[in-house]
């Protein structure tokens, strides 16, 4: 892992991409790492498209800006691809990880100029094979844990089994498929 | 021993006020400091702190309770941004001018219009002159840090000024960081118990607090608050010493980052000042002689300190996140500029107003900043002191 890793995260408003970064915050925190879990805020409604950033070192972070460019950037709906220029900055050195069910030849297409990593993931088969309901955010927390190689996958599984117990102590009931997704994700995220 | 912690602006805030206890908490939620009032109500619903929290109907009624309560003998705390703190002008004057040792968070917001909801900081800068000591926050570890040396400093008994705690809306107080905490018991001894010596709820003593003060006394009143803002200095260095001592952070009246050797530098508050340190990290790296002035104590001002500390330089930089359309510079500017030429200190200085309504400020903009400074020293000249960093349409 680089001294700092920055991920730029896009979602929709309701689709938990900002939850994501968080959770994702706190894992990287639990493994001993300085972290940053921001969104930008901008008038939030539902399915409007929104950022969110993560900083990740081994040592203290100071900058306070948005993330121009990143290492990883994490799409969490594909729609976004025709809308957002999701790859703006992204270094080439690091890899776009996308939820989606499109072939290697129409993302290719989609993400015209860019000649990085590609990794795809579908999260709404795992979420709803795993969850029964469609929340992508579960399994592209793994993915992007996976590609960028923040912590093992071990790590991940432990830590987030605390953090689900935490998290839904109302809802015990939807834990197990909450790992379930992520267990399933780690094995199913795959570079194109 | 500290805690490794990783939590937002507003829930570090949160936290102190938990950890403080205070008497009475009354607030109205604003973005972006909502949060602060919503944790602490938790607190309070969960029974973590004893505290009377009072939902008032707006900010006004908020910082009238918060005089009330501390004028009564309590320890009154409120939090607030931008349009709820202009809705509280009136009464932030009279906390002030009754001495009463109020502690605030304010989390930086544009104050309206058109509206924003994002960060600047001309809420602060609206009530630099109303009597009030402000402290400025890189970060959620120094939002909790001066939340947690304001009780001491404000109710001082050579002090007795309220106090506020800014930090920068949404990118440090919706920003999960790491931290580090103190137990609650280290705080509670570190914060003592408020013992005022004069209060409304004293029935040995009995007392009216603010009637009518007629020609004969209001200076005299006002040069007591002047006289009060000057012993906040002395206060604000004995308390952070202590602190130093007792959590290993230390704070003085602002940080100088690589400074002591720089040729050029910039002035800044808040969390742009974490960006600019990574700036100079790397100008360093390419030999540039880069350095920051991060002020913390905006109030009372460190004129002469400021002055003393940039004298040796070649150029200096400093940033507004308010502009005070004024056609000649913003506030920060206006201090420093005059804080030299009465000292007697000539350094080429240049003004950016910088970050309005949540403008992101950029690793670029601030490298752009040093190298406007490189072609002042060269080639000896201010054209325009009074500039914008980020602006479409720049110097058209």
């Amino acid at each position: 892992m680089n001294d700092l890793i920055e991920i730029r995260w896009h979602g929709r408003g309701g689709q938990g991409a900002k939850t994501a970064s968080l959770l994702l915050a706190d894992a990287a925190f639990n493994t001993g790492k300085y972290i940053q879990g921001f969104p930008e805020y901008g008038p939030e409604r539902m399915g409007a498209p929104l950022t969110a950033y993560n900083r990740i070192s081994e040592k203290p972070i100071t900058i306070h800006s948005n993330i121009y460019e990143p290492d990883y950037v994490v799409v969490v709906d594909d729609t976004l691809l025709t809308s957002v220029p999701v790859t703006d900055g992204l270094k080439e050195s690091g890899a776009i990880v996308i939820n989606t069910t499109k072939t290697p030849e129409e993302l290719r297409k989609l993400l015209k100029g860019y000649n990085g990593n590609i990794y795809t993931i579908d999260a709404k088969k795992v979420s709803l094979e795993t969850l029964g309901k469609y929340f992508p955010n579960t399994p592209m927390l793994a993915a992007i844990v996976k590609v960028a190689g923040i912590m093992t996958d071990e790590e991940l599984l432990d830590d987030m089994k605390k953090s689900f117990k935490h998290k839904f102590a109302k809802k015990p009931e939807v834990i197990d498929g909450n790992m379930k997704a992520l267990e399933m994700a780690l094995k199913e995220v795959k570079k194109i | 021993m500290s805690i490794r912690e990783r939590l937002s602006g507003n829930e570090a805030t949160a936290m102190a006020m938990k950890q403080i206890n205070p008497d009475v908490v009354a607030a109205f939620p604003i973005t972006p400091s909502t949060e602060i009032p919503q944790y602490f109500s938790t607190f309070v619903a969960n029974g973590d702190v004893d505290t009377e929290f009072v939902a008032v109907e707006s900010e006004h009624s908020a910082m009238s309770a918060t005089i009330g309560a501390e004028a009564a003998g309590a320890r009154a705390m409120t939090a607030t941004s931008a349009n709820g703190l202009s809705l509280m002008w009136e009464m932030i004057y009279i906390a002030s001018s009754l001495r009463l040792p109020i502690v605030m968070a304010l989390v930086n917001r544009a104050v309206s219009g058109p509206l924003n909801i994002h960060n600047d900081h001309s809420d602060a800068m609206g009530v630099r002159d109303a009597g009030w000591i402000m402290l400025f926050s890189e970060n959620n570890q120094e939002a909790y840090d001066n939340m947690l040396m304001a009780h001491r400093i404000a109710e001082h008994k050579d002090v007795l000024l309220p106090i506020m705690i800014c930090q920068d809306g949404f990118i440090t107080s919706h920003s999960i960081e790491n931290i580090e905490l103190e137990s609650d018991e280290d705080v509670k001894k570190f914060v003592g118990k408020y013992k005022p010596e004069h209060y409304l709820l004293n029935d040995k003593e009995p007392i009216a607090v603010g009637p009518l003060d007629v020609q004969a006394y209001l200076f005299e009143h006002k040069a007591q608050q002047a006289e009060a803002m000057k012993n906040a200095k002395k206060v604000i260095k004995e308390v952070s010493e202590e602190f130093e001592k007792w959590t290993g952070r230390k704070y003085e009246f602002f940080e100088k980052y690589k400074l002591d050797d720089a040729e050029i530098a910039i002035v800044c508050m808040n969390s742009t000042a974490g960006t600019t340190k990574a700036v100079v990290d790397e100008l360093r790296n390419k030999g540039v002689k880069a350095g920051l002035l991060k002020v913390r104590m905006f109030r009372p001002f460190p004129a002469e300190e400021i002055a003393e500390a940039l004298a040796g330089l070649k150029a200096v930089a400093v940033l507004d996140k308010a502009d005070s359309l004024n056609a000649a510079g913003g506030a920060l500017f206006e201090d420093i500029t005059s804080a030299m030429y009465v000292n007697q200190k000539n350094v080429p200085m240049v003004n950016y107003v910088y970050g309005i309504g949540g403008r992101d400020t950029t690793e670029k903009q601030i490298e752009s900043v040093y190298s406007d400074l490189e072609k002042i020293v060269k080639e000896g000249k201010i054209e325009n002191p009074y500039r914008y960093l980020g602006l479409r349409r720049e110097e058209n």
